[in-house]
């Protein structure tokens, strides 16, 4: 981006230009079937309580240990986010009081995070991209629920989401717009997602947000920033951050400071709101755990999980566009999902991937989000669009008719190819019926002949005519060709 | 029968393996020896339901051969052990009625060996304390008395009730929690023996945790190889605990009876504490001259930053015990007191759970972990914890084998003389024994002799680390050379 360009994520104020400058701590479920320190399920969705061990339900004597597959989840993200791995980490408790967590601690890590700098690149929808630094990224337990209407007087407490492992993901504060913190938040959760180290479910809160906002004059230090705490969907990422960029905007536009303070999104509002203040602000009495010895690994450890590595979304996109000539646009579509991509590679194979990526990204994902399913649930299967993309090129159905025959395998399944035998949907390439055709149609319509002769884009009637006659069964470049003749143009 | 009392553990082993009396017997007369022993205090629940299925299960094994290496043994469980169905509470009110679904690694392996259970005995509350007298179940009664006098002692703590129960042979062992001292410090008080194994020796899961990185169970016993026999069943790697090692454990008792000579025992020079009394500087000369005897070199070592060891121990574990004990928050079990809203709850539940040494604790361990003076006093003590386990490592690397120092600065004081006004005339009481928490290593307490007012006086033996072996044979020396001081019921 020219230096000189005006920088279109400035926001205007009375005084002039603002800056929002965002830095996110991403809470991630690590995708693990029982918790960092028991043995516990992390099944979602279970009765109340149903899976809460001794040590997550904390009853005295007990002991944590470490679950393995956490760590080898979190090496693995670290290592997709291009991090430094520490060999050594510790654990340490995170002290204070509520319901909801039994041990009156969390185990977390501070001074000595399991993963240290990294990178994400990301890619914006106008084609521009930002990179945006990675602080760290920790493993801590999760906590249970507590939820305070379902009786008069008491508040009840579910203990089956304690213990659960997070990774929480610190980026720097790299980020200039909401809509750069919604990308970030979309890569992130696509590389979770490609590694398999988190199903990045915000509707289950297995992938959630601390938002921290600030605002400043370009140029001038950081201002004063206000966390906007757990905030669960991509779309609520943005409206609390524009929120909070006005509002940080008109108090200091006002003359007055901006607070450091913890602040709440309410989407119903679409408002954040003030949940306690430095002042209140926890001592959480940060220690080392001793009932955990610090974790340590080896480097030939860290190696093997990183040979196997899946191939991540960045390194997709490239490929994509290398080996398919897919443009930058089309392969940062298609790779956003690991589903898609993979929907796509399978129709591409052996077929025009141009064509494959045309009707992944716009036939297919359209239809798709107008029944609000995702890929994996597609009614027409790769494998099918890949045969209706066949007979499109072997010139048995032109496009349009391939658009009602993707309806009819959609709705009713079955074999492409044995739906357009039986239902005589192939198209029509024999010249003689179609100059029958076209010349009953230059009979009939005298006038339209004439208006032809003076405008040559007539002919689009023309075409329509044969088609619409034809039942769009004709080759439409040979009707085109006819038609050419016929009227002599 | 109430001579059954009277046996060794080793002793019992082999009458009940001649089957010169029954398991059943032993346990029966042990039974008697609590119930008539209840003005002690020793035990906070007596288990003669348990006591009996077990030794009835341990009669037939030994009948079919299946004898466990504690087979019919007759033993009193410290209550900071969680075990199974039986109450549990670390003599705390905060745990109330609390019955554990689950049993605690070490007495798991003692019930797997053989084991009875007679009751969960007394101990300072969460094992705060060096006197027994924080219970919430009321102090311990020690068996001992001074010359001439009716004056009540206490037993030492924070395991006293252990203590006191195998001095007054209502058991043949008992179990117990060393953190800073508690099992060693009663253990000399009460004329027994105790051993603090090494950090990791013994499994913790099931204990109620009071400072975790200190935190160790072993065993009292009134012989060292009764002690010996004891641990090997309670030692061992666990993978529920992550600070558990798995190395092998040794037949401890092999090395009782084996040669000390040429063992090098090192004598610390910082341990010649001020206003130490003549009759405890005595008893250590004593000690190092039997062992010379024996055939040991005693030399002056230095472990130089022996004086920074108590003060740095109160940082410690008040820091973790603040965090361990945050559980207790009335929300899921034990004693609930009701509040307007969820933070009234926890205040005035924990305000009337914990007993004020346990508040006081609790304070001092979450300032010293406040923002502002984390660094200033818990960083600074583990820094001071290190420079200690270096003194140690320092000394066995030039060559010492064991290290010889007095248990205690005194012998057993009278139940509410010590700690009144200032609660740092109690701590001191641990002051030879909180360097060995500090550096996990192994120390065993052995009876060496009388104070002038007759009461039980104590030594103390620092090994390597996982070497409670040479503790064990440099104890048996100590025991032969000063004998066995049987205390004479009154109660």
């Amino acid at each position: 981006m020219a230096a000189s360009a005006k920088n279109p994520n400035l926001i205007r104020g009375m005084t002039g230009d603002w800056e929002v400058v965002i830095g996110m701590e991403v809470h991630a479920q690590v995708t693990s079937e029982s918790k960092l320190f028991s043995g516990a399920s992390t099944a979602f969705g279970g009765e109340p309580n149903s899976h809460v061990s001794l040590v997550d339900a904390a009853m005295p004597g007990m002991l944590p240990v470490i679950n393995e597959e956490c760590v080898r989840q979190a090496i693995r993200t670290g290592l997709g986010l291009k991090a430094k791995i520490n060999n050594k980490s510790v654990f340490d408790r995170k002290n204070y009081f509520y319901p909801d967590l039994p041990q009156g601690y969390q185990i977390s890590q501070y001074k000595s995070p399991i993963v240290g700098e990294g990178v994400v690149q990301v890619d914006l929808p106008d084609g521009s991209g930002v990179e945006v630094g990675i602080e760290r990224v920790h493993l801590e337990q999760d906590a249970g629920k507590s939820t305070h209407d379902q009786h008069p007087t008491l508040s009840l407490v579910d203990l089956n989401r304690s213990g659960v492992a997070l990774m929480e993901i610190v980026s720097k504060p790299d980020l200039r717009s909401s809509e750069q913190a919604k990308a970030y938040v979309s890569k992130l959760r696509s590389i979770l997602r490609y590694l398999g180290t988190c199903d990045g479910d915000m509707e289950k809160g297995n992938l959630r947000a601390d938002v921290n906002v600030s605002v400043r004059k370009p140029g001038e230090p950081y201002g004063t920033r206000c966390e906007i705490k757990n905030v669960n969907s991509i779309r609520f990422i943005g409206q609390a951050i524009e929120y909070e960029a006005r509002r940080q905007i008109d108090i200091l536009e006002e003359g007055g400071t901006i607070e450091q303070e913890t602040r709440l999104f309410d989407p119903g509002k679409g408002e954040t709101r003030s949940m306690r203040s430095k002042e209140e602000a926890h001592d959480y009495r940060y220690f080392p755990d001793p009932d955990l010895l610090p974790l340590e690994f080896d480097d030939a450890y860290v190696e093997a999980l990183k040979a196997e590595l899946p191939e991540l979304p960045d390194e997709k996109r490239d490929r994509f566009i290398a080996s398919f000539g897919l443009s930058a646009y089309d392969a940062g579509v298609l790779i956003a999902e690991k589903e898609t991509a993979d929907y796509f590679e399978a129709v591409a194979q052996g077929r025009d991937p141009k064509a494959a990526a045309n009707w992944v990204i716009n036939e297919l994902t359209g239809r798709l989000n107008k029944e609000g399913k995702d890929i994996g649930s597609s009614p027409v299967s790769a494998e099918q669009l890949g045969a209706i993309l066949d007979l499109i090129a072997d010139k048995t159905i032109s496009g349009k008719i391939a658009k009602d025959l993707f309806e009819i395998v959609w709705n009713e399944g079955g074999d492409p190819r044995a739906i357009v035998e039986a239902r005589g949907l192939k198209q029509v390439t024999d010249t003689g019926a179609i100059e029958k055709v076209v010349d009953e149609i230059v009979a009939a319509n005298p006038d339209k002949v004439a208006d032809a002769k003076t405008n040559p884009k007539a002919i689009g009637w023309f075409v329509g005519q044969v088609m619409k006659s034809s039942g769009g069964k004709a080759n439409p470049q040979a009707v085109n060709e006819i038609l050419k003749a016929k009227l002599g143009l | 029968m109430s001579d059954l009392t009277k046996l060794t553990i080793a002793e019992a082993r082999d009458g009940l393996k001649k089957k010169s009396f029954s398991a059943a017997e032993l346990t029966e007369a042990h039974l008697a020896a609590v119930e008539k022993a209840r003005a002690l205090n020793a035990y906070v629940l007596e288990t003669p339901e348990v006591a009996r299925e077990r030794a009835r299960q341990s009669d037939d094994k030994i009948a079919s051969g299946e004898a466990g290496p504690l087979e019919g043994i007759p033993i009193g469980v410290k209550d900071l052990f969680c075990t199974r169905d039986v109450r549990t509470t670390a003599c705390s009110k905060i745990l109330g009625n609390f019955i554990p679904t689950y049993e605690s690694t070490v007495t798991a392996q003692l019930w797997r060996d053989g084991a009875v259970m007679l009751g969960k005995t007394n101990n300072d509350e969460f094992a705060m304390g060096s006197s027994n007298e924080t219970s919430a179940l009321g102090p311990v009664t020690s068996p001992w008395r001074r010359k001439g006098s009716n004056t009540p002692l206490v037993p030492g703590g924070s395991s006293g009730g252990s203590a006191a129960a195998v001095a007054a042979r209502l058991c043949l062992g008992a179990t117990g929690t060393d953190t800073g001292g508690s099992i060693r410090q009663p253990a000399a008080f009460t004329g027994i023996v105790g051993i603090k194994p090494t950090y990791g020796r013994c499994s913790r899961w099931g204990i109620v945790a009071f400072a975790s990185s200190l935190d160790q169970a072993g065993p009292f016993t009134r012989t060292v190889r009764d002690n010996a026999i004891l641990l090997r069943s309670m030692a061992g790697h666990d993978p529920k605990d992550t600070t558990s090692v798995d190395r092998p454990v040794p037949d401890y008792e092999e090395a009782v009876g084996k040669s000390v000579k040429g063992m090098r025992i090192g004598i610390p020079k910082e341990y010649r504490i001020d206003g130490m009394p003549a009759e405890i500087e005595t008893l250590w000369e004593q000690g190092a001259a039997w062992l010379r005897e024996a055939g040991a070199e005693i030399v002056e070592i230095s472990l130089p930053h022996t004086k920074y060891a108590l003060p740095a121990y109160y940082i410690v574990a008040p820091a973790e015990a603040s965090s361990n004990l945050a559980r207790y928050d009335g929300v899921r079990y034990g004693l609930r007191e009701q509040g307007r809203d969820v933070t009234a709850m926890y205040e005035a539940t924990r305000a009337a759970g914990f007993g004020p040494e346990v508040r006081r604790r609790v304070m001092i361990g979450t300032y010293v972990l406040s923002a502002g003076y984390y660094d200033a006093y818990y960083l600074r003590a583990q820094k001071v914890r290190t420079l200690i386990k270096k003194d140690f490592e320092d000394v066995f690397a030039a060559g010492v084998d064991a290290i010889l120092t007095p248990a205690t600065p005194s012998a057993a004081f009278g139940i509410g003389e010590k700690g009144g006004a200032d609660p740092i005339e109690m701590y001191l009481n641990d002051v030879f024994t909180v360097t060995v928490n500090m550096a996990g290593l192994p120390g065993l307490a052995v009876p060496a002799g009388l104070s002038s007012e007759g009461l039980p006086l104590g030594l103390q033996l620092i090994g390597r680390p996982f070497d409670e072996s040479t503790l064990f044979s440099l104890g048996e020396v100590i025991e032969q050379a000063a004998g066995h001081y049987p205390v004479e019921a009154w109660w």
